[in-house]
């Protein structure tokens, strides 16, 4: 198989990556080892930076957060929510960074208006009333999942092909090039071998690890940081704490939820990261100051993403390490075609891929201009079941008597599941619990998938996407990937849930018994 | 009297008629206060009314919904090498080695086979058959086409059960519109070990064009005949040389007996129940049969209101406050409290971020040092989660201890799935710790009440 472009993970910046190739008119194949965001693109607050967080510690990060803030919100208007945001100070807070930040936020061209403590709590009512300080921000929301599976969408239409769960295996180099690259699906174990003129290595976290493969040093450190959602949104607008940055200072409102978030933990390896009890409890103590319902806040799931931290300063604070992002050709260490991306943020994922582009058109000799600066993203209709309360709308006016609910929580009909699973056939992806999850709200709600998810995977089986032992394991597998970021929030309400869904899943199927004996378990 | 009207509401304007029309200063006065309407709850009320004491019970909603309806005893331990038990009592026996302080372990064999039988009788002269075989779990599918141990079955899943060990030739027919249940992925998991199964599909009658068909719904439609005559015809035609058909448990929500007898004979072959996800229609004939059996021999239901804080009486007993948008508006005055409110979902037991508590009485609950020893971090590990054994401790009478490990009060009592040291959802031992601490609670009241 030959392919102009190879970019190797479907993040938000691969993704983005792939549509402004494809834009320009190249040929690209994208490759990722599991499915769309299952890195930090999916695993981040879903904030649109106003840049007012980086203010202080790098004024350059917010210099083109500002900016690609406002880009996005007029060509992909779709994914994001114009929240607004504010930065709050309580009583203790450090004061002398209070008094400099309305400079600094001058400086780096963020802006942001001084508010009357009334007026802010009018605002939000939510917020706490030992508040010392209020500055109203351009803060968004944005849904990060739309995001890459729009980008997705439309470098598709362009001729960008995708492969999910396939990986790379090992790059064979000769010549000073990349020759080719080995890749295996990591379902059925098949490889499959690719020509590229040019590799793109966007794999985030894990890019340090690819490049190891291809013989190349990339030093990374992985920052694990943990959200929580709270099961009813608090606020209107993002609530920033007016501080140095540190563990559970914004509060990101999205849809019918917020979203806490977040700490900053380093991990070993980027694979292994899970949101634990003691970051959840840390949060909630800390951010209780800021918003004090959240100590008595009922919250449906935790969920973390690891930061790939390139050049971190040995022995400094991850915090302080710059959250801008990393280019690298790789000509200077041999290999001539092969480029890393990463680090940056959601906010700023469309510069870096147009950054990107740019270095892949310089190394083809080729003269392509950027149209994503001024191309509106376009509303793909196959993945606008991410958005919610979206499911239930277009439910309501479709008037199909025969258009059931599946997922009772967030109204989620057949119809949607039926598109979902379109879709993914189209992209040769297997239609699975897992994947349907990503591209919907099924699981999201309150019962976290225990009714709708042996429902919809019968419905698969029905329908002929999986055989009978592979929708017991699917059912299985999606149980287990909602635990991780379950079993952190099990206390009152959630805990009955939970026992609800064990009674359910092992009393009753008896799901916990041997697994792959086929109708023995 | 409470009763179940006829969609099978229960009475709720009779029973606040009742509370309200008594003068203000009176209490309701009783021998046992029960406090829950789930399966030990239930249990505990059969037990005491038939050892002639008189009973008031305290609950909400339909807890037995979310029931299979099936009685599980013992068939897992989970530290034991040995997976499973086809004979629950060798189970015990090692139970009773390896984990002496587990609830089930604490029982007399005999006394677990006389709660079995006890509540069978009675389940059977209010009209709702279960069968068991005394010495070994039977197997019965599950609507994933799972396979899932028990002990005691309604009489419907019992042909189920007859038919899969003697492999008949059987067909297994889904529902339109029944989401969750689907024949065909039953048929494919079990065919390797059951050759001769098939699947088939009927339109219910009444619900073709419906896009959803709910099981209390497709169940109580058969209480008309001409419903019944209707399904039978289509069940006809499915038959292809079966000997036996499998249905989702939607074979009638009253008087199911006699729907299911009828059903029969109509169509010639017998029809056997496959439990279904919750709502749980066999789950929903139980808690009506019990709770219509216990209200005809005089218990006073207060499924309408909520229970307060406790408090011990000058008597020895208690007074139970009876609450009404968070007003005590009577009192209960019994001799004896049986907590039977079930854990986390039942309310027995709350969970806050950092500690277990039992609300009513503020027993201490044994449980992990910290949430961080709650759960583990793969939700199917075989060992269970921690938190699952949290609970209260008792001494051998099922009185809760207070922090000196002592019984709290001399007739508090504490039954079902609330206890400590058991997991009753891993070890499938859900209804075999319900009725037998049920009834062991209701002797221990009996002995201290006639010494």
């Amino acid at each position: 198989m030959k392919t102009q472009v190879l970019i190797i993970g479907g993040g938000a910046t691969g993704t983005g990556l792939a549509r402004d190739l494809a834009l320009r008119g190249l040929q690209c194949l994208l490759v990722e080892k599991k499915d769309i965001n299952a890195g930090a693109s999916g695993g981040n607050h879903g904030l649109l930076h106003s840049g007012a967080r980086y203010v202080a510690s790098d004024p350059e990060a917010a210099r083109e957060c500002r900016e690609e803030g406002e880009l996005l919100k007029h060509l992909a208007p779709h994914c994001i929510e114009k929240t607004g945001g504010l930065f709050v100070a309580v009583e203790g807070d450090d004061e002398d960074y209070i008094a400099r930040f309305p400079g600094l936020c001058e400086k780096a061209g963020v802006p942001a208006r001084a508010l009357d403590l009334k007026e802010a709590r009018l605002l939000e009512p939510a917020l706490s009333k030992k508040l010392i300080a209020a500055y109203a921000v351009e803060d968004g929301s944005i849904d990060p999942f739309r995001l890459s599976l729009d980008n997705l969408a439309q470098a598709g239409e362009h001729g960008a092909d995708l492969l999910c769960f396939t990986r790379v295996a090992a790059f064979e180099i000769g010549n000073s090039k990349i020759q080719s690259v080995k890749l295996e699906n990591t379902l059925s174990g098949e490889s499959l071998s690719v020509e590229a003129d040019i590799i793109i290595n966007a794999a985030g976290a894990w890019a340090g690890l690819v490049a190891g493969l291809a013989g190349l040093s990339v030093p990374v450190l992985y920052s694990k940081g943990s959200l929580i959602i709270t099961q009813e949104r608090m606020n209107h607008r993002v609530i920033n704490r007016l501080r140095p940055a540190s563990n559970a200072d914004i509060l990101v409102p999205g849809g019918t939820v917020s979203i806490l978030g977040t700490t900053s933990i380093r991990i070993e390896h980027p694979d292994h990261a899970y949101p634990t009890v003691e970051e959840i409890e840390i949060m909630i103590e800390d951010a209780k100051a800021m918003i004090p319902a959240l100590e008595t806040a009922r919250y449906i799931r935790a969920y973390c993403g690891v930061r790939p931290l390139v050049g971190s300063p040995g022995g400094g604070e991850d915090r302080k390490v710059t959250r801008g992002f990393v280019l690298l050709d790789h000509s200077a260490q041999g290999l001539n075609n092969f480029i890393t991306i990463t680090g940056g943020k959601l906010t700023t994922f469309r510069l870096m891929a147009e950054k990107t582009a740019d270095l892949v058109c310089d190394h083809l000799g080729l003269i392509r201009p950027c149209l994503t600066r001024t191309e509106p993203l376009p509303a793909s209709s196959s993945v606008r079941w991410t958005e919610p309360a979206g499911a239930p709308r277009v439910w309501l006016t479709g008037h199909d008597p025969q258009d059931t609910v599946l997922c009772e929580c967030e109204m989620v009909p057949r119809s949607a599941i039926d598109s979902i699973v379109d879709a993914l056939k189209n992209q040769g992806i297997k239609a699975d619990l897992l994947a349907i999850g990503l591209r919907s709200r099924i699981g999201k709600g309150r019962c976290q998938g225990s009714f709708c998810a042996p429902r919809i995977a019968a419905s698969l089986y029905q329908q002929g996407e999986m055989s009978a032992s592979q929708t017991i394991d699917g059912l299985r597998e999606f149980i287990r990937n909602r635990w991780k970021g379950l079993q952190p929030v099990l206390w009152g309400d959630q805990l009955a849930q939970a026992e609800l869904s064990e009674a359910v899943h092992c009393g009753f199927l008896g799901l916990e018994g041997e697994e792959g004996e086929n109708g023995r378990v | 009297m409470d009763f179940w009207d006829w969609k099978g509401r229960r009475g709720k304007t009779a029973e606040f008629e009742k509370v309200n029309r008594m003068p203000e200063r009176e209490t309701i006065k009783a021998d046992l206060t029960i406090i829950g309407n789930g399966l030990a709850g239930l249990g505990a009320a059969l037990y005491a009314l038939n050892r002639g004491l008189s009973v008031v019970q305290f609950g909400s909603g339909y807890p037995l919904s979310l029931v299979s309806g099936c009685f599980d005893l013992f068939s897992v331990c989970p530290s034991a090498g040995k997976k499973e038990w086809d004979n629950p009592w060798e189970g015990l026996k090692v139970l009773r080695n390896d984990h002496p302080e587990h609830p089930l372990a604490r029982i007399e064999e005999v006394e677990i086979r006389q709660a079995f039988e006890e509540f069978s009788v009675g389940l059977g002269e209010a009209g709702l058959s279960y069968v068991q075989d005394p010495e070994r779990n039977r197997e019965i599918i599950t609507p994933l086409g799972t396979i899932k141990k028990t002990f005691g079955l309604p009489r419907s899943m019992w042909l189920g059960a007859e038919a899969l060990e003697r492999k008949a030739m059987g067909r297994i027919i889904e529902i339109e519109g029944l989401e969750g249940f689907k024949a065909p992925l039953i048929v494919d998991r079990l065919k390797p070990h059951w050759k001769g199964l098939s699947a088939g599909r009927i339109q219910f009658p009444g619900f073709e064009s419906r896009p959803r068909a709910l099981a209390e719904h497709l169940a109580s439609s058969l209480i008309l005949s001409a419903n019944r005559e209707k399904l039978a015809q289509r069940l006809r035609r499915e038959i292809n040389g079966a000997e036996v058909m499998g249905l989702p448990a939607v074979l009638g929500l009253f008087k199911s007996s006699a729907v299911m007898e009828d059903l029969r004979e109509q169509i010639g072959i017998p029809l056997f129940e496959i439990p279904t996800l919750p709502p749980s229609v066999p789950g929903l004939r139980l808690q009506e049969t019990l709770e219509r059996k216990a209200a005809e021999k005089g218990t006073y239901h207060l499924f309408r209101h909520r229970v307060g804080k406790a408090e011990p009486g000058k008597d020895g007993g208690f007074k139970v406050p009876i609450l009404h948008d968070g007003e005590t508006i009577r009192t209960v005055s019994s001799r004896a409290v049986i907590l039977a409110g079930g854990r986390f979902l039942g309310g027995g037991l709350q969970a806050d971020r950092k500690t277990v508590r039992e609300p009513l009485f503020g027993l201490p609950v044994s449980q992990p040092d910290s949430r961080s020893g709650w759960h583990r971090s793969d939700f199917f590990n075989r060992q269970g989660h921690e938190i699952n054994r949290a609970g209260l401790e008792v001494d051998d009478r099922f009185r809760p201890f207070n922090r000196q490990k002592e019984p709290a009060y001399e007739t508090l009592f504490a039954v079902g799935s609330i206890l400590a040291h058991q997991d009753w959802k891993r070890e499938k031992c859900g209804s075999g710790l319900a009725l037998a601490t049920a009834l062991g609670a209701v002797k221990a009241f009996l002995g201290i009440k006639n010494k």
